[in-house]
């Protein structure tokens, strides 16, 4: 339920291993259950190849191995959460979804300048929520370095 | 629809018009002599200068109105379409487009190239053939002629204008000194047979008008001729049975006279002959002109103002010959009424002019979009079988009954909707018309093009992404390949050279060939040069057929000097590269002497292929079949080691390298042992044949092309994407990719290797 205009986010929260992470739910097309992939000649690993999503050929991507984590092992439990990017549609491969939430945009803090391991760019922001900590996923970035490997 | 929608749509039927124009053209040019063509292309001339003037396209018309004096000369045989008037016309088509084009894109064209042309024009409609070194100061004088021009189709036609175009020099005065002219006498006597067909009122024109028009140019005397007339239960309210005796004098010319009857020509009979036909005037003259009511007291009274039969549609027509018949009894209405009706419908079921085929304009998105959709079908359909084959282990007989039904019909409905999308080669090639005149123009070489089979259809995808190739290979051939003409002539062949363009089918693709009769390949030069470049090794041993393949080599161009037309760095590689992006391929044979000929094969549709499903390190891949050759299960004794990590395969004769697939696209580290798997010798552009390695064949099918730049990006080895029936994606092989990866290194290697094989 949207609240009110640019103030308020609306996010889909997931899991990766003991993680929690979100993206806003407007770019979210649809939730599907894991399926196994076509592998992907000559592409980054986190990129576990193309599938069928009703004739459309879908590429997707390991989330917890494109943000420097280890690589999904993935079961019939893992969803593969497909999002529009840009022009583009990807699917997403996370452990589980395991909120929606409402939160003003101030709450959103900086991603503090710590990790080595972790792009800063794909990260927004960070969002304390009681004693939980979600990371703000930036969706367009999260592409951007597949062409460039690719090439 | 706004006016720019009419405007767009304007244009597009200018193309329509100026292909109609160009092929016409150049069958008169083959000496074709129907006088069909002739109309054909006065037709398109005038259909543009008619629409152009609707628009305002000042531009467009006034060259327009020239040519198209310049065809009406040729078309009442007063001027002989000899091959030069052919060739000034086949440039004013060429400019004719590109004041089409500068109109709708905006721009302008060079107003020495239209002034030119209409200087040669007007001298040949006035019988004097400039010279053509004569053409570019002459083009000053008619320019007085070209502001007047545009009058004629932005309001009706006024014998002003037309004076502009007599042959007389004095004409010229006549622009504004008609008056003055009619009272120094020389008036002239001509008689018209004016008889309209229902389509002229059909297209909102009047007879009435016509008459007006005509008499402003002098004095009339006109005679309704009223003897076609049925009574009223056979009238066709749609009909036309009129028909005009029009006794005209006028100080104007014959021309003038037949210029009022300019945009109804093609919808009536206009007889005009000079003089008065006395004895046709005479005879009946008691109820001849303005005596309407004297003979036939119930039509003729329309006359002044309205034309017998309305132009509007049926239904207002039915009241008007009522209005014009008091005399006709109130009783009888309902009869007339009925009569009419009848009528009515006798005219919707015999249609007067012999029906165009009908066609519409779709836009291509909403294709493209059924187009999809058919593919879902078309993979649904196949994932349906596979799940009914898995699961029902025989199956009822009255389920596989309706899969094979569904299958045959999806097959059908896909090629309708694949036939939707094709479209004949024919605009593609009448484009290589003007580059081919282009070319010969600059390099002063004369050239004939001929092209065959332009009706050959192929999808609209293919056709939009051949024409850059197929520009490319054209210039090349005239640039290239023909001789100068004093050359030629010293050969004894034909100083004109030929080139030949042909489109066929052939086993589920199109094949376009380009032949020229000219000195076909020089070996020695290629040879010399791709030494000189590194290409080959100085003492490579080279079929003839290797050294013509490298024309085809990145970097390759035997033009010494860098000509205007080709050479400028874009050589055959890149015709080479669009059309296997096309899956394509393209070949040369070449006599010296004799000529070439360039022939390429191409997929007739980009939308499914047929393919080979073949299992590669677990993964299923899809080989496009046209690029396999033959498949063959290696023996151990065919499989030899060579260099480092090498192997070849021993396949009759000849040795073969074998690209293991699963390692090239990296499935797997390891070389896989050839014994284990089979090998599909592929035939690959240019490089030989290439034995690719898999671990076993699936089957055959044809699968719907499905992108994966889309949403992801080129994967070097892929072609595309598919989906099987199975629900899973499965890769489409880039076989050139694959084989020149496997390659890895220069070309004069391998070519030293085919040259011992």
């Amino acid at each position: 339920m949207r609240i009110s205009g640019n103030d308020m986010l609306e996010l889909i929260a997931f899991t990766l291993g003991d993680q929690e992470f979100c993206v806003e739910v407007m770019s979210v097309r649809e939730i599907r259950s894991w399926t196994p992939a076509t592998i992907l000649p000559h592409s980054p690993d986190y990129v576990r190849g193309v599938i069928n999503l009703r004739g459309v050929v879908l590429p997707v991507m390991d989330l917890s191995q494109r943000l420097g984590m280890a690589p999904a092992e993935p079961t019939q439990g893992h969803v593969i959460i497909v999002t529009q990017i840009g022009t583009q549609i990807v699917g997403l491969l996370v452990d589980a979804v395991s909120d929606i939430l409402a939160v003003p945009a101030s709450d959103v803090h900086p991603a503090p300048d710590l990790s080595k391991t972790m792009d800063r760019n794909l990260i927004r922001g960070m969002l304390p929520m009681d004693d939980r900590m979600i990371c703000f996923i930036q969706l367009n970035a999260l592409t951007v370095s597949i062409e460039r490997e690719a090439a | 629809m706004d006016m720019n929608e009419i405007k767009e749509i304007f244009f597009q039927e200018c193309e329509e018009q100026l292909a109609e124009l160009e092929s016409g053209l150049l069958r008169l040019n083959d000496g074709d002599t129907d006088p069909e063509t002739v109309n054909a292309v006065f037709r398109a001339v005038h259909s543009i200068k008619g629409g152009a003037g609707a628009f305002g396209l000042d531009d467009l018309v006034s060259f327009a109105h020239v040519f198209e004096t310049t065809l009406d000369c040729v078309r009442s045989n007063k001027l002989e379409a000899s091959q030069d008037l052919l060739k000034v016309m086949l440039r004013s088509a060429d400019v004719l487009a590109d004041l089409t084009a500068a109109s709708r894109d905006g721009g302008t064209v060079e107003s020495s190239r239209t002034s030119g042309l209409v200087a040669e024009l007007e001298a040949y409609a006035k019988g004097q053939p400039l010279p053509a070194s004569a053409a570019a100061p002459v083009a000053v004088a008619p320019e007085s002629v070209k502001t007047e021009a545009p009058a004629p189709v932005a309001e009706a036609p006024e014998p002003t204008d037309d004076s502009g175009f007599q042959p007389v020099p004095f004409s010229f005065d006549a622009l504004d000194g008609e008056d003055e002219l009619a009272i120094d006498g020389g008036r002239s006597v001509f008689t018209v047979r004016f008889k309209p067909r229902s389509d002229l009122y059909a297209k909102g024109n009047e007879a009435v008008l016509i008459l007006r028009e005509l008499a402003k140019l002098g004095d009339l005397q006109v005679r309704c001729e009223t003897d076609d007339l049925p009574s009223l239960d056979m009238l066709d309210p749609e009909g036309a049975y009129f028909s005009w005796l029009i006794r005209v004098e006028t100080e104007s010319d014959e021309e003038a006279v037949r210029q009022v009857f300019e945009f109804v020509e093609w919808d009536s009979t206009v007889e005009i002959t000079a003089g008065a036909d006395e004895e046709a005037f005479s005879a009946p003259a008691a109820s001849g002109e303005d005596q309407p009511m004297a003979a036939v007291p119930f039509d003729l009274s329309l006359l002044e103002d309205e034309p017998p039969v309305s132009a509007e549609a049926a239904a207002p027509a039915a009241p008007a010959p009522a209005a014009g018949e008091p005399a006709l009894a109130p009783a009888n209405m309902p009869l007339a009424a009925k009569a009419i009706a009848e009528a009515e419908k006798k005219e919707t079921v015999v249609p007067a002019v012999p029906a165009a085929p009908q066609t519409i304009r779709v836009d291509l998105d909403r294709v493209d979009r059924l187009i999809n959709l058919v593919g879902e079908l078309v993979i649904n359909q196949a994932m349906l079988a596979q799940s009914v084959v898995e699961n029902e282990s025989g199956g009822s007989s009255a389920v596989n009954l309706g899969l094979e039904e569904l299958q045959q019909l999806t097959r059908e409905i896909q090629d309708s909707v694949m036939a939707i999308r094709a479209q004949p080669v024919k605009p593609v090639f009448q484009r290589m018309g003007r580059i081919v005149r282009e070319i010969a123009d600059m390099t002063g070489k004369q050239v004939r093009l001929v092209t065959e089979g332009e009706n050959t259809e192929v999808d609209k995808t293919v056709i939009d992404k051949i024409a850059e190739p197929l520009t490319h290979m054209i210039r090349n051939a005239v640039d290239h390949g023909l001789e100068r003409p004093e050359k030629r002539t010293e050969l004894g062949k034909n100083a004109e050279g030929v080139l030949r363009l042909s489109a066929k089918h052939r086993s589920g693709r199109i094949v376009i060939e380009i032949a020229d009769d000219g000195a076909g390949i020089n070996r020695e030069r290629v040879k010399a040069k791709a030494i000189e470049n590194g290409l080959i090794a100085p003492d490579a041993n080279l079929s003839d057929e290797d050294i013509d393949n490298l024309i085809f080599h990145p970097g390759f161009s035997t033009a010494d000097k860098i000509s205007d037309i080709s050479g400028r760095g874009v050589g055959m590689d890149v015709v080479k590269r669009s059309i296997q992006a096309l899956g394509g391929r393209i070949s040369i044979t070449s006599k010296p002497g004799k000529g070439s000929i360039f022939t390429m094969s191409l997929p007739l549709t980009l939308a499914v292929l047929d393919g080979m499903v073949v299992t590669v390190a677990n993964q299923t891949l899809v080989v496009p079949l046209t690029a396999i050759v033959e498949t063959l299960q290696p023996e151990k004794a065919d499989i030899h080691s060579f260099g480092p990590s090498q192997r070849l395969i021993a396949i009759r004769d000849t040795f073969c390298p074998l690209v293991d697939v699963g390692h090239i696209l990296n499935f797997r580290s390891d070389l896989a042992n050839p014994i284990d798997g089979v090998a599909l010798l592929v035939e690959s552009e240019g490089g030989g044949q290439r034995a690719l390695m898999v671990d076993a064949i699936q089957g055959q099918r044809q699968v719907v092309i499905k992108s994966l730049e889309a949403n992801y990006t080129n994967v070097p080895g892929i072609a595309a994407a598919t989906i099987l029936g199975d629900g899973r994606v499965a890769l489409i092989l880039d076989v050139d990719a694959v084989v020149t990866a496997s390659r890895g290194q220069p070309l004069s290697p391998d070519m030293m290797l085919a040259a011992t094989g």
